[in-house]
């Protein structure tokens, strides 16, 4: 018992630094470095609550997608990022102001919160022992039979964000000469030659 | 103290969540920045929903979180798509010049 209050406090406390550095930090690869750092102790937290497949999923597509396309979009842009910077002091005190509340108003609710004891009762999806099905099974066994078609349609959302960000990104610049190999194969004789009768001494 | 309860891992998620709008506030010119505190909030709504599914036995929580973590990607995938066109476009990815942005 003591092991796992001294993990969770070890992944929250990491955790919520590595969250205060990703908004605070001036350089944003640090930003982003932070960010990883706060994905793999959300992940351990997952661990603790027993979510394993959940926890390895936030590692393989943030720290291994998401992540890594923000650090490709950060050095691939020339930007002056202490120049963005200028104006954090004039936000400081109404971004303050209004996390104060907020975080106030989720902590009372947090602190004053009672579950009725009769809520596991009626959990939709009861999680089943963990000796006898692993999470990941469980997990398996509802997304492909009950959860079917939302499943399918999140992997429909995957594929709209994936066509949009090529349709958006690609562009055919006109000031450079690129091989079209459609363009040649498509040539016929008939377009490329002309049989020009000369008659002589006129030149064509 | 040394029990790991509900409001545990509740408080560390509104503390993630509440720094993620903070960041918003803070960083309110840097639309990089903004995106990642976006992630930040939709990590901590995910330890919620897990916190719950572990507290209240029912594997619902997990899989609602797995669609979260399917449309985040999305998110983040199209918005760096529409900030490399737009910085392409006119060399800058202030947010203040965003709100020419019609049409």
């Amino acid at each position: 018992m003591i092991i796992q209050a001294l993990a969770f406090y070890l992944f929250a406390f990491v955790a919520v630094a590595a969250g205060l550095l990703v908004i605070a930090s001036r350089n944003p690869v640090h930003s982003v470095l932070f960010l990883i750092l706060a994905f793999f102790n959300s992940a351990g937290l997952f661990i603790l609550l027993g979510a394993e497949f959940l926890a390895m999923i936030l590692v393989i597509v943030y720290v291994g997608a998401v992540a890594v396309l923000f650090l490709f979009v950060v050095m691939m842009l020339d930007i002056n990022f202490i120049e963005l910077r200028s104006g954090v002091l004039q936000y400081l005190p109404v971004g303050a102001l209004v996390g104060f509340i907020l975080l106030a108003e989720l902590i009372v609710v947090a602190g004053s919160w009672v579950v009725v004891p009769e809520a596991a009762l009626i959990a939709a999806a009861p999680i089943p022992p963990i000796d006898q099905v692993t999470n990941t099974e469980a997990i398996g066994r509802l997304i492909y039979t009950k959860y079917i078609y939302l499943f399918q349609a999140s992997g429909l959302v995957l594929l709209v964000a994936m066509i949009g960000a090529i349709v958006l990104t690609l562009r055919s610049r006109a000031d450079v000469r690129r091989q079209k190999i459609s363009d040649q194969l498509a040539r016929r004789p008939g377009d490329a030659i002309e049989v020009v009768k000369v008659t002589t001494g006129s030149g064509i | 103290m040394l029990e790991i309860g509900l409001s545990h891992y509740l408080t560390v998620a509104a503390i993630l969540f509440t720094l993620g709008l903070f960041g918003i506030f803070l960083n309110r010119k840097n639309v990089i920045i903004i995106l990642m505190s976006i992630e930040l909030m939709l990590l901590a709504v995910n330890i919620n929903l897990v916190a719950f599914s572990a507290h209240l036995n029912d594997l619902m929580g997990q899989i609602f979180a797995m669609f979260i973590l399917t449309v985040a990607a999305a998110e983040a995938a199209i918005g760096l798509a529409i900030l490399v066109v737009y910085y392409r476009n006119r060399g800058s990815i202030a947010v203040e010049d965003i709100n020419v942005m019609k049409g």
